[in-house]
């Protein structure tokens, strides 16, 4: 069959009203903040006042004592379950055992009958600490005879999704990866040119709107979990292995999420939430706050170390490159984060010779994990920083520099990997053009366009069911979470299309573990193309049961009957799917289910799903007085083979951009000694509606290039990884100041101004 | 305490504590849930509630402040009506994604519309600051808004 181009669509390619709209703008939607169960308890969280101390004792009893208090959770009572958990590594105690390992961890748990009991009894926990000389930042962790975050080594988790080992040795090491080809020695040796610098990327916080949350229900048929998780099923997993239950025993159900962005990756305080349950013998709420969620999960900080080298043509010969992630003081996701970070820094360039070294290190800080971008955004700003300074050194322009370099479509970048699947060289064309790169620039200005390639889809095991009833509607069963991406009326989109119905006729129905089949995770960018791809290979296979049905009715052979948009054809007579399902069963209200698995093999055999792309231009203007900078213009290219959702697409791109400015220009969570000194929204900052650029284009690519359906290929983090390069290298086209640190707040460019006028002054001495 | 207010149009009395804000109260006496909160403490604009038609803070708000006043929720909003223009200008240009800032930010259109029927760009930016958004990028929001004031000056013309 050949596919169907833009243009030929029914209900795909175009923007239409969105699933969740109306219950959005109503104020009806419904996110697990607001569910109550009847006979509901609310549990409150003591935290560790120390980075790094031993628990000497915990008494309770006078916590128990307080009007309304129910039970009270800690360390020494969670006899009868398994009390960690870890998809990756399974270091992770649901509360302190034996020692804390940040400020901040969570401690104790009360549960009373209301959130006020709760919190007011959390002062009489009395826990006695004895304090520990900790590690707060990379170097101080890796130092000789350094204290250990953690004393022993511990099991890996069944989903660590990469095959690396995990480290087996007792040290502040959680996870090292190595990535290597070509001869890099010999490379930098003959190289024409080389740029070496360190840069570091910094520790940032996602700000979902909506804190973490969940309500667990933990009863004789089992738990029940509703919670703001963006994978329940890996969630689902680690609550099976805590209370030793079968994965059929263990409901998670996430209705509308109030943002993720990587933060809500795997699992954080469902275990917690149902260990209170089970103790409590009631439901019990657990609602962090936002300073509480500062205090739950951040990205990993990074240091790089990296030196690029070109021949005399211009051509990158060889890229060297030493990660240091700060990964606080549970692995989380950071193992993984840290093999992304490893295979992205190669950027999507043609590389003969590549060595990294990548290492993700205990320190006693907030725990780190998943954030949007996924070790890209750490490494692009390194990477390209450096093909701008490299462009610069062959007075080469940087575009036509990674115009050279740029590998073309089915080249490979990364040997073992898929090939390139998209056209860069075109993607970065079009940012050049909207740019308006051959426009003069104002005094005070800079632009710059930079791009990046990030292998993209986690792992491909994904499945559907797609019921038909005979009444002409459809139920899409999905295991994705609807997080704000649009990913259900992305889903309810392909079956309307695939089914010839209308889209108000088509249901979607959000991840529920005991109802919705397995999905491995709502992340990775992958859910278009996996999901949607499921959803229309499900709609394909009940299609074949449909016109099976259709000929049993027609009495012919099924190669007969002519498939037409929602029905069947055969000599004059035609047949919806309608009267098919109600002749053949003789019933209304009848239905029948497709089906869909997809797994690692056939064209999804070879990783990455795909790989994501992000091409992103800024012009910026420099307040030399001030050191503020401005965004006046952004364009973002969503190089996404087909957009399901062309307005939804625009929304992710500049949802993500918006985030990268955020993170090139403000956002930093500030350590100072143990104490996150910035932990709250009042003293972090985040884009606000003035920062918004007066000029955006947000361009979409659509080469059918995909493995998703009809071509697509996912979105929604590429246009945040390039935009500090961008933002960087803007800088330093407008001023000649080139910062290697984010984010470029103002003081900091206000002091590197500062300092190139005083080099300036003492040359003119 | 006792509490009396006007809330989405009709009299209303409740007993309160002293100490609950106004977003306390009408999430969980009222279950009025359409209400967000997020940063609670006054920056991010989600618990962004009407009272008399002025935008408050509603996490740091004490309820009792509201004795006797005009409280209007997002579900109050549209009056009876299925989606009120700004609702409906939200939905067209896709002013949201993961809806949680959404009730905040709509309530806060709709004062700043009530003030300012006809905002300039400088207008509205300086009106919707005070309110974040961590999906969108801020600018379908600011289309959606002058769609919205478009459609409430003149419902025919601007409808398509
Ligand atoms: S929750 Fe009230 S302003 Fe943020
Ligand atoms: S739509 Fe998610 S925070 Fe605004």
């Amino acid at each position: 069959m050949s596919r169907k181009k833009p243009g030929e669509f029914q209900v795909v390619n175009h923007s239409v009203a969105r699933e969740d709209g109306v219950a959005k703008v109503t104020g009806r939607a419904v996110y697990a903040s607001d569910i109550r169960l009847e006979g509901m308890a609310y549990a409150k969280l003591l935290r560790s006042p120390f980075a790094h101390a031993r628990i000497l004792s915990i008494d309770a009893s006078e916590a128990l004592r307080q009007p309304g208090v129910i039970a009270v959770l800690h360390g020494n009572n969670l006899q009868g379950i398994d009390p960690y958990y870890g998809h990756a590594v399974k270091d992770h105690p649901l509360l302190a055992i034996g020692k804390v390992r940040f400020l901040g961890e969570p401690v104790a748990a009360v549960v009373a009958e209301d959130e006020r009991s709760a919190y007011e009894a959390l002062e009489s926990v009395r826990v006695e600490y004895e304090e520990l000389p900790g590690v707060l930042e990379v170097d101080a962790a890796l130092a000789d005879g350094a204290p250990l975050v953690h004393e022993t080594s511990y099991a890996g988790g069944s989903f660590r999704g990469f095959d690396d080992p995990g480290s087996m040795k007792a040290s502040n090491i959680c996870q090292e990866v190595h990535l290597e080809w070509g001869d890099v020695a010999a490379a930098f040796a003959q190289a024409a040119q080389v740029v070496e610098g360190v840069y570091y990327f910094p520790m940032a916080y996602a700000y979902a709107m909506e804190a973490y949350v969940s309500i667990a229900d933990y009863n004789d048929s089992g738990l029940t979990v509703y919670s703001s998780a963006q994978h329940p099923f890996i969630v689902r997993h680690d609550l099976a292995g805590v209370f030793g239950l079968f994965l059929n025993r263990v409901r998670v159900v996430v209705p509308f999420v109030g943002g993720g962005y990587g933060s809500k990756s795997y699992t954080k305080i469902e275990p917690l939430t149902a260990a209170c349950s089970w103790k409590a013998k009631r439901p019990v709420k657990l609602q962090l706050s936002v300073a509480e969620a500062m205090l739950t999960t951040r990205n990993d900080d990074a240091r790089v170390r990296i030196r690029t080298a070109v021949d005399r043509e211009g051509r990158l010969v060889a890229r060297e490159a030493t990660i240091h992630l700060n990964t606080g003081a549970y692995a989380e996701n950071s193992p993984l984060v840290a093999r992304k970070a490893a295979n992205r820094i190669v950027g999507p360039y043609r590389i003969p010779n590549v060595k990294v070294d990548c290492c993700a290190i205990y320190t006693n800080t907030v725990p780190a994990s998943s954030f949007r971008g996924f070790g890209a955004t750490q490494v692009t700003f390194p990477g390209e920083s450096q093909m701008d300074e490299l462009a610069e050194k062959l007075s080469c322009h940087p575009v036509e520099f990674r115009r050279k370099n740029l590998a073309a479509r089915g080249e490979s970048i990364h040997p073992g990997l898929r090939p390139l699947d998209a056209d860069l060289a075109g993607d970065i064309a079009m940012v050049v053009q909207a740019l308006e790169t051959d426009k003069p620039l104002s005094k005070g200005h800079g632009r710059a366009v930079a791009c990046s390639a990030s292998d993209a889809g986690s792992d491909p095991v994904t499945s559907t069911i797609v019921h038909v009833y005979a009444d002409g509607s459809v139920s899409v069963m999905t295991g994705s979470t609807e997080l704000g991406q649009g990913s259900h009326t992305v889903l309810r989109q392909i079956a309307a299309e695939e089914m010839g119905v209308e889209l108000q006729k088509v249901r979607v129905i959000g991840p529920d573990t005991a109802v919705t089949p397995f999905e491995r995770s709502t992340g990775a960018s992958r859910t278009t193309t996996l999901m949607g791809r499921a959803v229309l290979e499900a709609c394909q296979e009940a299609i074949v049961q449909l016109r099976d049905m259709a000929a049993e009715i027609l009495k012919t052979a099924p190669e007969n009957l002519i498939l037409e948009r929602s029905g069947v054809a055969f000599q004059d007579r035609r047949l919806s799917w309608q009267d098919v399902l109600r002749t053949f069963f003789g019933l209304s209200d009848c239905s029948i289910i497709g089906r869909a698995y997809l797994r690692k093999v056939g064209d999804l055999a070879l990783l990455p799903v795909f790989w994501e792309i992000g091409c992103t231009g800024v012009e910026i203007a420099v307040d030399a007085e001030t050191g503020r900078i401005c965004l006046e213009r952004l364009v973002t290219v969503g190089d996404v083979g087909l957009a399901i959702h062309p307005a939804m697409v625009e929304g992710q791109d500049l949802g993500a951009a918006t985030m990268g400015l955020g993170i090139g220009l403000y956002e930093e969570l500030l350590y100072e000694g143990q104490q996150l000194l910035n932990g709250n929204l009042l003293d972090y900052r985040v884009p606000r509606f003035s920062d918004l650029a007066p000029k955006i284009d947000l361009l979409l690519v659509q080469n059918q290039d995909g493995r998703g359906p009809y071509g697509a290929k996912g979105g929604g983090e590429g246009s945040l990884n390039p935009i500090p390069a961008c933002l960087a290298n803007a800088l330093y086209q407008a001023t000649g100041v080139r910062l290697r640190r984010l984010p470029l707040t103002p003081e900091r460019v206000w002091r590197a101004l500062r300092e190139q006028r005083n080099k300036g002054d003492n040359v003119g001495h | 305490m006792k509490l009396a207010f006007v809330l989405n149009g009709k009299p209303v009395e409740l007993d309160i504590e002293p100490q609950e804000t106004l977003a306390e109260v009408l999430r969980n006496r009222c279950h009025l849930t359409g209400l967000k909160i997020s940063c609670e403490v006054q920056v991010c604009g989600s618990c962004t509630t009407l009272v008399d038609d002025l935008p408050v803070s509603a996490c740091t708000y004490l309820a009792y402040e509201a004795r006797g006043r005009r409280v209007t929720t997002i579900e109050g909003l549209s009056e009876g009506q299925p989606l009120h223009p700004i609702q409906q200008a939200f939905l067209d240009e896709f002013a949201f994604q993961c809806g949680f800032c959404t009730p905040g930010m709509i309530l806060m259109a709709k004062a700043l519309l009530l003030e300012n029927p006809n905002p300039t760009d400088f207008d509205l930016v300086a009106y919707t600051d005070g309110n974040l958004c961590r999906c969108t990028g801020y600018r379908p929001i600011l289309k959606a808004i002058r769609r919205a004031a478009s459609l409430m000056r003149e419902p025919e013309a601007a409808r398509p």
